[in-house]
């Protein structure tokens, strides 16, 4: 091998890492995005619902893997399971924690949010454990895949793609569907929406079942492929992905999805090409310096002050 | 009756479907077994239960009120008549720490305590103050100018460092560091400031949320300067003119430094808050563009409320390395930082008692709660949830809510003339003391 295709080969290497880890952030992202166009709210308590969407699946995939089950019927079990039991979770931390705060001062239902991530963390440490537990290799390898092998890893390769149509169903969901329009037109204005008949409440549920829905489908993902969960996880994954969302601009869709593309791809160039201590350093420089030029993030729109 | 205990039921059920996976099942797929944990799930439905019952009938009571405020929003102004019981121990307790008598013997109790009590409690109480002075110093930017920053935990780490490097590399001691360290925890917070200052709201939270873990890592990965994960220990209590006290002395020694230098912040974040930067702070929270066409410099304003409230946190910070004798980045989380955030949210943004209240309610109970072992921090990540759903403005709610314009009835302390806006503004400023 020669070695300007060795520096390629590295460089497709970390682009696809790059890219795997962007679409988890992605997933993760929309849940914030649609969470925050809808009620204002950052949801800290989102990685904590990716947290425990992945224990739902550890524990799934366990049973499954026990009484021997084909790997392509334990990962689609596995993925529906988590994917009911973490929108259940969602439906459940909205109707506790922030329902009763609808009208409350803007801060409250972020504390009560952190208080809620707290709480799960715990709960999670409790019933299960504390330790790292190994997650079952869920993904297929299928033959065809291989050939590529020296410079795709397969698995990677699946991730990028069922979470890009994942991405591609929740635009055509928002932009063709009636709940999406009714999530629309209450982000655009509450009051109004509910004064067209619009059942508020309801949207919001749907909205955050929604994010959770891809949050788990993400954790499922990447446990597989990383190979180990502990109750720990969602914390970090879940700054990076409220990072993310911020910044292609919250609220926006695309935007979460394209911020998270870059983020994944600035955390895995910078660690391979400079210093892979400072990956997370990167990261937020990255933010900070999109953010001072363009404060409404890469795809927000900067609302005109009112006067 | 039987529609509640059915809402019961189904909370139970519901809560038990929802926890049946990772609270009754235990799986371990590499020595295939499968652990079911039946008792678990009955303690979770039986509690749920009861649990649903006590939530809704509270959830009602609160919501009730709230609506009788709002129906009865111009015949009965005057909020006494709509608080319930709680409300009217808080307000209670609000007056009484105006009485000066009341002042006087919380004085002589601070001072009394550390004789009183065991080396334990002791510094169980420097922490507690420590928290106190650092919710004042958040309580400048996020309650009076409205500056919500989830990254104040950073100046609180810039100034345990500065301690600990300062005596580490060129042996200088408690007292020198003490103004080293608030004042470069104050550039930091300018140095934050500049470029976050065209950002508002969530973003600046993102921002300043990252500059903290940004500082952090740095901290955790440059070992050769900072010392990395492993931290700094031996950093030795301020002494006293040489005399040597043993552990317990300085502990004692080190708790009236942290009550004065409490009592000072109390005092000064009180004037403060009265002054003009105090209410160019307060125009800037409730309107930034009102507050720029009266001509106050929002770019000062705001500079000056990030660097006054990370001063405070530099000192805490060498109050910290001086307790601990030990500083390693893992001390100064983000968690650090949303403790900080949710004593000041919790004790009613703007609101100085509340800060105190709230920090009383946050550290003394998780130190008091250790017979609970592990369930501890579940419990009080739930009494977050369970606080904020109750009492979403906070303990003490500031009195900036006034500035609402609910006309009120003659006799309700406003004379003919003076409009209830002005009446409200001088009512804050005698309110948030």
């Amino acid at each position: 091998m020669t070695e300007s295709n060795e520096i390629l080969t590295y460089f497709l290497e970390l682009f696809s890492s790059g890219l795997t880890r962007g679409s988890i952030y992605a997933l993760l992202a929309l849940g914030y995005t649609l969470v925050y166009g809808v009620i204002g709210l950052i949801n800290f308590a989102h990685g904590e619902v990716y947290m425990v969407g992945a224990f739902i699946g550890l524990i799934v995939a366990g049973i499954m893997s026990i009484m021997d089950f084909n790997i392509l019927a334990i990962l689609f079990v596995t993925l529906t399971f988590a994917m009911i039991y973490a929108a259940a979770y969602g439906f459940t931390i909205e109707k506790v924690a922030y329902k009763p705060l609808r009208k409350a001062p803007r801060l409250a239902p972020l504390i009560s949010a952190i208080g809620m991530s707290i709480f799960l963390r715990e709960y999670v440490i409790l019933a299960q454990t504390p330790d790292f537990v190994s997650f079952p290799a869920l993904i297929p390898k299928p033959e065809f895949l291989l050939a590529i092998k020296d410079y795709l890893e397969p698995t990677e390769l699946l991730i990028i793609v069922s979470s890009l149509t994942v991405m591609i169903l929740l635009l055509v969901l928002i932009k063709r569907t009636k709940v999406g329009k009714a999530m629309r037109s209450i982000s655009q204005d509450r009051e109004m929406a509910m004064l067209l008949g619009i059942n508020v409440n309801q949207t919001i549920s749907m909205t955050f079942m929604l994010g959770s829905l891809l949050a788990a489908f993400g954790a499922i993902l990447i446990a597989a492929h990383i190979g180990q969960i502990n109750y720990n996880i969602g914390f970090i994954v879940g700054i990076k992905s409220f990072t993310a969302a911020v910044l292609g601009g919250i609220g926006s869709i695309r935007g979460a999805a394209l911020g998270g593309l870059v983020l994944g791809l600035t955390e895995s160039f910078a660690t391979g090409y400079i210093s892979s201590d400072y990956e997370d350093v990167f990261a937020f420089s990255v933010l900070v310096l999109i953010l001072i030029f363009k404060p409404a993030g890469l795809l927000g729109k900067a609302t005109a002050e009112k006067v | 009756m039987i529609s509640e205990i059915r809402k019961s039921i189904i909370a139970a059920i519901w809560f038990s479907v929802l926890s049946f996976p990772l609270v009754a099942l235990k799986v371990d797929y590499l020595e295939k077994s499968i652990h079911l944990r039946w008792d678990n799930l009955a303690i979770i439905a039986v509690g749920t239960f009861f649990i649903s019952y006590v939530w809704r009938y509270f959830l009602q009571r609160v919501e009730k009120s709230r609506q009788e405020e709002v129906s009865g929003g111009i015949e009965k102004v005057s909020s006494a008549k709509t608080e319930t019981s709680a409300q009217k121990i808080l307000t209670r307790l609000v007056s009484l720490s105006h009485s000066k008598p009341l002042i006087a013997i919380l004085l002589v109790m601070i001072i009394a305590f550390p004789f009183a009590s065991s080396t334990y409690q002791t510094s169980i109480i420097i922490s507690t103050m420590m928290y106190i002075v650092l919710g004042l110093g958040l309580n400048i930017v996020v309650g009076m100018a409205g500056l919500l920053d989830l990254g104040y935990g950073a100046f609180y780490l810039i100034g345990a460092y500065t301690y600990a490097l300062l005596n580490f590399n060129y042996g200088i001691g408690f007292w020198m560091s003490l103004p080293i360290a608030g004042m470069l925890a104050a550039t930091f917070g300018v140095v934050l400031g500049i470029p976050v200052l065209r950002l508002r709201g969530d973003y600046l939270a993102i921002v300043t949320l990252g500059f903290h873990e940004i500082v952090r890592l740095v901290v955790e990965n440059w070992d050769e300067v900072l010392h990395g994960p492993s931290g700094i220990p031996n950093i030795p209590k301020p002494g006293l003119f040489g005399f040597e006290m043993g552990f317990n002395g300085s502990t004692t020694y080190l708790y009236y430094i942290t009550a004065v230098i409490m009592v000072i912040a109390i005092l000064v974040i009180r004037r403060l808050n009265i002054s003009r930067v105090g209410r160019a702070w307060m125009a800037l929270r409730e309107d930034e563009v009102a507050c720029q066409a009266m001509g106050i410099d929002t770019t000062k304003t705001k500079l000056t409320a990030f660097a006054l409230g990370a001063f405070w946190a530099g000192i805490v910070g060498v109050l910290f390395a001086a307790k601990s004798s030990f500083v390693n980045p893992a001390s100064f989380t983000f968690f650090e930082s949303a403790m900080i955030l949710s004593i000041v949210v919790l004790g009613g943004v703007g609101s100085i008692r509340g800060v105190i209240l709230a920090t009383l309610i946050l550290i003394l109970l998780p130190e008091y709660m250790r017979f609970l072992k592990e369930y501890r921090i579940l419990l009080f990540g739930a009494i977050m949830v369970i606080m904020m759903v109750f009492r979403p403005q906070g303990l003490i709610s500031d009195a900036h809510h006034e500035y609402e314009l609910t006309p009120r009835p003659a006799g309700d302390g406003i004379r003919p003339g003076m409009s209830p806006e002005f009446n409200s503004t001088t009512g804050s400023s005698s309110n948030n003391q």
